[in-house]
């Protein structure tokens, strides 16, 4: 099945495209004694009628001696990379459109690790000498540069990148990116294997066709979908090389929970539904191909619905008898995905082009609610939050005018910041980083933190190319280190666990990035050089003109024609420029020898002011 | 003679300070000449006016056909017939077409969110003028009947990175549903529902419909500032338990739309590209169905000309409609400006009899439509008035306009024709947020400053300033005239008075000031006469610190009068000074008028001119009564200096307003500069009895009576719109009119109009 698919476009309606080398040194999956490949892809109905399509490409690569630095599967140019650069992790992403927090979920291990602010974000652990690691940055961006033929190498410059200090999941937004310094060094090298995870996430609306398109909200059945609906094509059976193909139909365990009580509603039946492995008798929808496995999720501590997983392994399909898995949605369903703890949204304040304003908002959704409300009876419960942001040098960021508002309520920053880490910017060589980690009482239901900031100047060779749609300030990240992401899946024989499941088993934090900002500044007008160079133009050339004038003229001699000569002729001049046709050569001037010396110094002077303006502007 | 000497052992001077004294010493031609061709330069400006184009080329109008069909208009027809049925349902109708909109929005998977505000009372704020839009709230006494609900829908671009949006609004009475609002909801709504299946949209698109019950204008901005400038602390909570209907609305949405919207929360996309208000017209049209585009924001702000280019060109030749600018109706037919376009027109006739590349001259009915909607242009503009909720937009550095489209007679019933109709508009909508889709950079190749003519014509700012220059151009030329006369025949005065030996010296410099180099022989004869002065400094050229010294010594001789000629002109200051401090206490004075309960415009208005008139009274009573008489006594050409100083400060305010607000400037200009010219004092005119004089002397009566501001408002109204519905109470309606939307011309009324009317009228009667 693979990469083909990458290549069709049906209505992306978010192709998030997610490229994640990640290379462990630890010699967690040390057991593994060789190469190996699988490929998994991970389907789920999305509740504002879209699908979600995850692939999820694992390559693996154990460290050996025997083969030298030669590679079956593994692709060598990632294996090079780690090498020369004694890069210990790193993750590589490229986003295009945005992960809607609210609609797709912001509680699970897809949205935590795999949703990404628009654009590139680069980080990289690197296991090299401190003082090392900015060259070790500098050359692996132009190395991932050229490998994919994207201008990552602009993330060299020491404006675009920074080093969190308190082990955040390192990243920023579009096109900067940031290096973690490694506290101890270790000198264990790349000795142990490699890892190499390559996701691709992308949402797509099934109903391509406008015509069937529902308007009122009554009737709205969410739209059945296939692989072929979705991306042209069945799949005629397993790659080769991979180890396992497998396909995954995730329900969502809020659309369990609903599913569940639209059971209710009709007939008795137990939760147990979806997993038993009878199909005919689901009454909400149906699936064209029966699963090989169905697996359901161990009950974490807050979930009260698990989310089911079909399991569909492709090893048993052909050319002859394709697979084409399809849902059909027989009853119109609605919930909603599992959300962060808070919403977040990050917005600008003010207007005009000297000052303005950052606004992160945070508001508590029902989930916040429904946790919370049980641990605060027990009191004095906060809710942790951290936020990280990087603000390039342009926003001058006065980091003094910090407020929290919790509440609708102002604050001291004291009593909500836990601890806070700054370090400013300096102007074209690093751009400002704040680090917070911010305390919430449990019941709070919205929160907002400002910043004020002046716009600076640049100069003018500073602008990008297209400066004046203004100036990106990168992607915040806020996570929520009480909550944790992990889903744990049952299942029967724990001996060869998918790579995917044992993504999702790993316990990492909520985390959520902040919109991209889009800040105007004032931009020159970028014409303005070009004036200035046809001003120069025309100063040099009136100046060597009359200097050519002044230098060939017979001064004596042209006075003896001028009092021969008395009409000057410029009615005539007149009347021929408003005529339009050439002027007769008529021999007439009229400058004495007091009048051209004058003229002498006026034009040293005009070359003067030319000459300071070229090297002003120059 | 002496000064003939002394000039060419000196050498000439530089020639730009020949040209100067040439302009000075022959400043009453000069000054006619340059006023007359002002005025004529900006009757030539419909003349001059180039046609429009698309500067930024980004934008692409009309580069893709257009995607909207029948099937999106079908949904705008359902809209507009559902929110028509809900007319006839009295019960809550207010919050139901809210609630009606906001469900035809979700169920196109927008994001919708409602926004409260409530309606600020006009104020007058005196500071208020050039600060930014505030986000000060008045925090007692709101009543629930005073909310407004704006509804949001917010399309997210499906591959955009959400950093950018595009704004449209539709004003909306929620109260009073009105069937062109309800066609203009129509409109943006089927274009909504095209947009949110469109895979192009690279910016978000907000749908923002207003509730215009507190006026179209109030409800923009109010979600404008929210959006920029909210506040965090402590706003829900006021009015979270004091509304029933508002809490009602929250009820409502649990109910319909469980999950898809969360009602509190000020949802925002982006920084804003550009916003379009999208209004059906109710003065239908005869023949077809046409578009006006307003643009004026305030204080004369206009958007990016390629907007209005963009909307222009996509509705010409794409969608066929007529587009129209507002026009001054009553100078269609006004004669002098038919004939003046017919001598325009010969003009440009033989112009092209010499040479056929010489493009001068437009027929005469295109000279006056385009003379009608330069003045209205201009006028728009001068008033500082915003022209529709556009205007808010621009506070914030948004390119806005106001589209509003006038469909044909008589659409509404015609079913066929109303398809038609909202089909031709909703393309036109959708070509202009697919060019703005298109830009990359946030508008600004074109012009910000100009003045339209016609739809497709302008004016740019390096054409129509010529006028203002030229207009203002006599001002400080006849100034520089007045003072230095009046302090040569000073000075010859009082030499006469002091020391027999300066007389000589003076006497003969004296005939040169007449004719040829006044500023010279200014500079020149006051140390040759402090010189004589004092007999020990008799070698003493010109040097400016001896000078300084010797004034300091004459200043011991004659230490009783101030009768220095350097310092001359302080009194004069002093008392113009006295006037500006007047007038802008005269500004002041509404804010305190405005207090007083239960008061007509037309009380007010006498309030306030009996207050005005007491504070001048007062003012000169404290501040210039003793010097007044003291001085009056001394100098024979004191109205000189004074008109002189009075043109200096009339030039610098109009310089300053021209920066603030071009249009007033040259509005105020054409009034201010023939009355400031023209000024001489009555009693010399009347004594002298020749013909010239006392035509002068009428003249300026009639000037000095159409300058005061009242006067011409009342005349200017008359003329446009006829006198038989002239009140008084008019200019106070006015005037509060322009403060309350914080128009910086009601500034230049009273602080520089204002001052220089009672300095004229001053000079006009000054006893002398």
């Amino acid at each position: 099945m693979a990469l083909l698919l990458l290549l069709l476009r049906p209505i992306l309606i978010l192709s998030l495209f997610h490229f994640a080398p990640i290379f462990h040194s630890e010699a967690a999956l040390g057991s593994v004694a060789e190469e190996d490949f699988s490929e998994e892809l991970l389907l789920r109905p999305l509740p504002d009628r879209k699908v979600l399509a995850h692939f999820h490409f694992q390559s693996r690569a154990p460290h050996t001696n025997s083969n030298g630095r030669h590679h079956h599967l593994f692709p060598k140019a990632i294996s090079q990379l780690v090498q020369k650069f004694h890069v210990k992790e790193m993750e590589l992403s490229f986003t295009q459109g945005r992960w809607n927090y609210d609609q797709w979920g912001g509680f699970d291990p897809l949205s935590s690790s795999n949703a990404k602010p628009p654009g590139v974000e680069l980080w990289a652990v690197f296991d090299v000498p401190h003082k090392q690691v900015d060259d070790s940055w500098k050359n692996l961006t132009h190395a991932l540069s050229g490998l994919f033929c994207a201008s990552i190498n602009f993330l060299e410059s020491s404006t675009a990148y920074s080093a969190p200090e308190w082990g955040y999941r390192p990243d920023s937004g579009s096109l900067s990116g940031l290096h973690l310094t490694s506290s101890e060094f270790e000198s264990e090298g790349v000795g142990s294997g490699i890892v190499l995870e390559q996701t691709l996430t992308v949402v797509v609306q099934p109903s391509s066709q406008r015509t069937v398109r529902i308007y009122s909200h009554e009737t709205k059945l969410q739209p059945s979908w296939s692989l072929t609906s979705i991306f042209g094509r069945k799949v005629s059976g397993r790659c080769v090389l991979a180890k396992s193909s497998i396909v995954y139909l995730q329900l969502d365990s809020s659309l369990v929970a609903e599913l569940d009580s639209l059971q209710k509603e009709n007939n008795i039946s137990s939760t147990d539904k979806y997993v038993s492995e009878d199909f005919s008798s689901n009454a909400c929808f149906e699936v064209s191909v029966k699963p090989d496995r169905v697996l359901k999720e161990l009950k974490g501590f807050e979930k009260k619905n698990p989310s089911v997983l079909y399991e569909f392994s492709i090893d048993k399909y052909n050319e002859s008898g394709p697979f084409d898995l399809g849902l059909t949605w027989t009853v119109p369903v609605a919930w909603s995905c599992q959300k962060a703890p808070l919403h977040v949204s990050r917005f600008l304040m003010g207007s005009g082009n000297e000052r303005g304003a950052i606004a992160i908002s945070l508001r508590s959704t029902e989930l916040t609610n429904k946790l919370l409300h049980t641990d605060s009876n027990e009191g004095r419960c906060k809710l942790e939050v951290k936020v990280f942001q990087v603000v390039p040098w342009y926003i001058k960021v006065y980091f003094h005018t910090l407020q929290v508002f919790v509440n609708e309520q102002p604050q001291a920053v004291s009593d909500v910041v836990e601890k806070m880490l700054v370090s400013p910017s300096v102007d074209k060589v690093s751009p400002g980083v704040l680090e917070m980690v911010l305390k919430f009482p449990c019941g709070m239901k919205s929160a907002a933190i400002t910043l004020d900031f002046d716009k600076g100047f640049l100069h003018i060779d500073e602008y990008p190319p297209d400066a004046n749609q203004g100036f990106d300030i990168p992607s915040a990240i806020i996570s929520f280190p009480n909550f944790r992401t992990s889903m744990q899946f049952l299942k029967d024989d724990s001996s060869d666990k998918s790579s995917i499941l044992s993504k999702f088993e790993e316990n990492s934090a909520v985390l959520a990035y902040t919109e991209v900002l889009l800040v105007p500044l004032t931009t020159p007008d970028f014409s303005m050089p070009y004036n200035v160079i046809t001003i120069t133009c025309t100063v040099c050339a009136l100046y060597f003109g009359s200097l050519l004038n002044v230098l060939r003229r017979r001064v004596g001699e042209e006075e003896r024609l001028e009092n021969k000569e008395k009409e000057p002729g410029w009615l005539r001049k007149l009347y021929a420029k408003l005529t339009g046709r050439p002027l007769e050569p008529v021999e007439s001037t009229s400058t004495s020898s007091s009048l051209s010396s004058s003229k002498l110094k006026f034009i040293i002077l005009v070359a003067g002011i030319a000459v300071f303006w070229q090297v002003y502007y120059g | 003679m002496a000064k003939t000497d002394r000039d060419t052992s000196k050498g000439k001077p530089r020639p730009i300070v020949r040209l100067g004294i040439f302009l000075i010493s022959h400043s009453f031609f000069f000054s006619v000449v340059f006023s007359t061709a002002g005025v004529l330069a900006l009757l030539l400006l419909p003349v001059l006016a180039k046609n429009t184009y698309i500067s930024e080329n980004s934008l692409m109008p009309g580069s893709v056909a257009p995607m909207l069909s029948d099937q999106e208009v079908a949904e705008g027809n359902r809209l507009i017939e559902d929110l028509n049925a809900l007319k006839s349902k009295p019960l809550g109708s207010g919050i139901g077409s809210q609630r009606l909109v906001a469900q035809y929005m979700s169920n196109l998977g927008a994001e919708v969110s409602f926004h409260k505000f409530h309606r600020q009372p006009s104020q007058f704020h005196p500071l208020h003028f050039f600060s930014s839009p505030d986000s000060r709230r008045i925090e007692q006494n709101i009543s629930c009947a005073l909310h407004g609900v704006n509804t949001i829908g917010i399309i997210r671009a499906p591959r955009g990175d959400g950093k950018e949006a595009i704004v449209l609004v539709t004003p909306f009475n929620s109260v009073k549903v009105n069937k062109n609002e309800a066609l203009s909801l129509g409109i943006a709504y089927s274009v909504f529902s095209l947009l949110t299946g469109v895979p192009w949209l690279a910016k978000d698109v907000i749908w923002l419909v207003a509730d215009s019950q507190f006026g179209e204008y109030a409800a923009v901005a109010a979600w404008l500032r929210d959006y920029h400038t909210p506040v965090f602390s402590g706003v829900g909570t006021l009015d979270a338990e004091m509304c029933p209907e508002i809490n009602n609305l929250r009820g409502m949405e649990e109910n319909l739309f469980t999950e898809r919207m969360t009602f509190d929360g000020f949802k925002r996309a982006g920084t804003m590209a550009a916003a379009l208000v999208i209004k059906v017209g109710d003065r239908t049209q005869q023949y077809e169905d046409s578009l006006s585009i307003y643009a004026e924001a305030s204080n004369g702000q206009m958007p990016n000309l390629d907007l209005i280019n963009t909307v222009n060109y996509l509705a010409v030749h794409r969608q066929g409609l007529r587009v129209k600018v507002e026009k001054l109706w009553s100078l269609l037919n006004m004669r002098w400006l038919k004939t003046l376009g017919e001598m325009f027109e010969l003009l440009g006739h033989y112009a092209r009899n010499i040479n056929p590349q010489l493009k001068f001259g437009i027929p005469a009915a295109e000279y006056i439509e385009g003379s009608a909607t330069l003045a209205s242009s201009l006028y728009y503009q001068a008033l500082g008035i915003p022209t529709g909720p556009h205007g808010a937009f621009r506070d914030y550095q948004v390119d806005a306009i106001t589209v509003e489209i006038l469909p044909k007679v008589f659409t509404l019933g015609n079913k066929v024709r109303q398809n038609d109709f909202l089909l031709r508009s909703g393309r036109l909508i959708e070509g202009v947020v697919q060019s703005v889709n298109n830009l990359l950079e946030k508008f600004h190749q074109s012009f910000f400053l100009y003045l339209l003519t016609s739809p497709s014509k302008f004016v740019s700012v390096g054409v129509y300033m010529i006028a203002f220059a030229l207009l203002v151009a006599p001002l400080p030329m006849v100034a520089a005239s007045l003072y230095v006369n009046a302090s040569n025949s000073d000075e010859s005065m009082n030499s006469e008075k002091s020391s027999p030996s300066a007389t000589a010296v003076d006497s003969a410099s004296s005939p040169t000031t007449t004719d040829a180099a006044p500023l010279v022989t200014l500079s020149e004869s006051t140390p040759l006469l402090t010189a004589a002065d004092s007999g020990s400094l008799a070698t003493v050229a010109d040097s400016a610190s001896l000078a300084t010294a010797a004034d300091s010594s004459r200043f011991a001789t004659t230490a009783d009068c101030i009768t220095l000629s350097s310092w001359k002109w302080l009194y004069a200051a002093k008392k113009s000074f006295i006037v500006y401090l007047w007038g802008s206490v005269v500004s002041l004075l509404p804010y305190f008028i405005c207090q007083i309960p239960s008061c007509t415009p037309t009380t007010s208005f006498i309030i306030w001119v009996l207050l005005s008139i007491l504070g001048l009274v007062v003012m000169y009573g404290i501040l210039a009564s003793p010097f007044s008489d003291a001085n009056d006594s001394k100098s024979q050409k004191e109205w000189a200096i004074l008109k002189s100083v009075t043109l200096s400060a009339a030039f610098i305010g109009l310089c300053l307003m021209s920066i603030i607000n071009f249009a007033t400037a040259e509005i105020g200009g054409l009034l201010m500069v023939p009355m400031c010219l023209m000024a001489h004092p009555l009693k010399l005119d009347v004594k002298t009895r020749s013909l010239r004089t006392i035509s002068r002397a009428v003249c300026n009566l009639v000037l000095g009576f159409i300058g005061f501001p009242p006067v011409t408002f009342i005349v200017l109204k008359g003329a446009f719109e006829g006198f038989s519905s002239i009140n008084v109470g008019d200019f106070w309606s006015w005037v509060e009119s322009l403060w309350a939307w914080n128009s910086a011309t009601y500034l230049y009324i009273g602080v520089v109009h204002l001052p220089c009317w009672v300095l004229c009228i001053h000079i006009l009667f000054h006893h002398c």
